[in-house]
């Protein structure tokens, strides 16, 4: 099955992107493909290379730019979303591109599956 | 379709507004803080109790444990799955619907 | 970076847009609305459905002057002038509905009038029906 992944909020503040990356992590060890994770709303700040948590915590940015690099998975960071909230090329963390919103709708379009985690 | 729920009755209507707007027999996963609508014995038991007789619910396991809630906690009927069991779920019951 | 080319061609799936927040609260509303407009541009179905306090999104008459907040309501006929064009267009395969629970309408003594677009109103059974069927779903 094809999953795609709509995040709709940022690192640390809600569960949402933890909960989306463990679901992640189980649909591709159950086999699954996940070719896209599509970050909106303030989701776009799990791109954002400058998050610095400490060291005693887990690093979601790290952890979806590793994701990204270990399994082909597709992180897309919406570019008006992204925009409102400085993330921008300067700012995007590795594993990560920048694109439109369109990039959602074909997701929904092409995956078995669209799985929503926000606030 | 699946149906989460990820806020806990007590702070939102999340539940509520997925009780009255989901399709009857459609499945129930609550995750995150959500949970705590699984638990026995709170103000808001009634909500899932009252459903669980018709419809399958479930309640994510590793979100129950981070918030100290034991499986014996949880409302007779509902299921307890890992994020493995969230996948299966997801593959078997069609669209996922959040309810935020 | 891992760039994934879907298989999209002649796919026609129903989205449902499930607005539940009030304007201007939060970005929400606002940023479903822009997904809304852009699925135009895939000719897909969508159900733009508004339940709890997003009735209030389509409320005539939003003055955020004060606030100094941009006013987005005119979006929303936008979104009617498109639905209304793929309904004539035989040319366009594309069903767009804007739907109004009935339930939250009476929970907040509003109706149908208080709006600035033309709804469908429909009871919370008959959404849970129709959303049931949509094949993605949608909201803030």
């Amino acid at each position: 099955m094809k999953f795609g992944i709509l995040i709709n909020e940022g690192p640390f503040t809600h569960q949402a992107s933890d909960t989306a990356y463990h679901f992640t992590k189980a649909a591709l060890e159950k086999g699954h493909d996940v070719p896209r994770v599509f970050f909106y709303y303030d989701g776009v700040n799990n791109a954002n290379k400058f998050s610095a948590p400490q060291a005693d915590d887990r690093n979601v940015v790290k952890m979806w730019g590793d994701l990204a690099k270990e399994k082909n998975v597709d992180l897309v960071v919406c570019v008006a979303a992204g925009m409102r909230r400085g993330i921008t090329e300067d700012s995007l963390a590795e594993g990560f591109r920048i694109s439109g919103l369109g990039q959602l709708v074909e997701a929904g379009m092409g995956c078995d599956r669209l799985m929503m985690f926000g606030d | 379709m699946l149906h989460t729920v990820n806020k806990s009755p007590f702070e939102r209507n999340s539940l509520d507004t997925c009780l009255r707007l989901s399709k009857e027999g459609s499945a129930i996963l609550l995750i995150e803080d959500g949970v705590i609508a699984a638990v026995k014995g709170t103000d808001q038991s009634a909500k899932i109790e009252g459903v669980v007789g018709s419809r399958p619910v479930y309640v994510l396991g590793p979100d129950l444990k981070a918030r100290a809630l034991s499986e014996d906690q949880v409302i007779d009927g509902v299921k307890v799955v890992d994020y493995a069991g969230f996948v299966d779920l997801a593959e078997e019951h069609g669209a996922h619907n959040a309810w935020l | 970076m891992a760039e994934f080319e879907f298989e999209t061609e002649g796919v026609k799936k129903t989205f449902t847009f499930m607005n539940r927040k009030a304007p201007y609260g939060t970005i929400y509303a606002l940023e479903v609305l822009e997904t809304v407009l852009i699925s135009a541009a895939f000719e897909q179905h969508a159900n733009i459905v508004f339940v709890d306090d997003g009735v209030y999104q389509l409320k005539a008459g939003h003055d955020t002057a004060d606030i100094n907040m941009k006013n987005f309501s005119p979006t929303y006929g936008i979104i009617e002038m498109e639905k209304e064009d793929a309904d004539e267009d035989e040319d366009i395969d594309m069903v767009w509905r804007i739907i109004v629970e009935k339930e939250s309408l009476d929970a907040r003594g509003m109706t149908e009038d208080d709006f600035k677009v033309d709804v469908e109103v429909l009871t919370a059974a008959e959404i849970a029906d129709l959303v049931d069927a949509s094949d993605c779903v949608i909201s803030g």
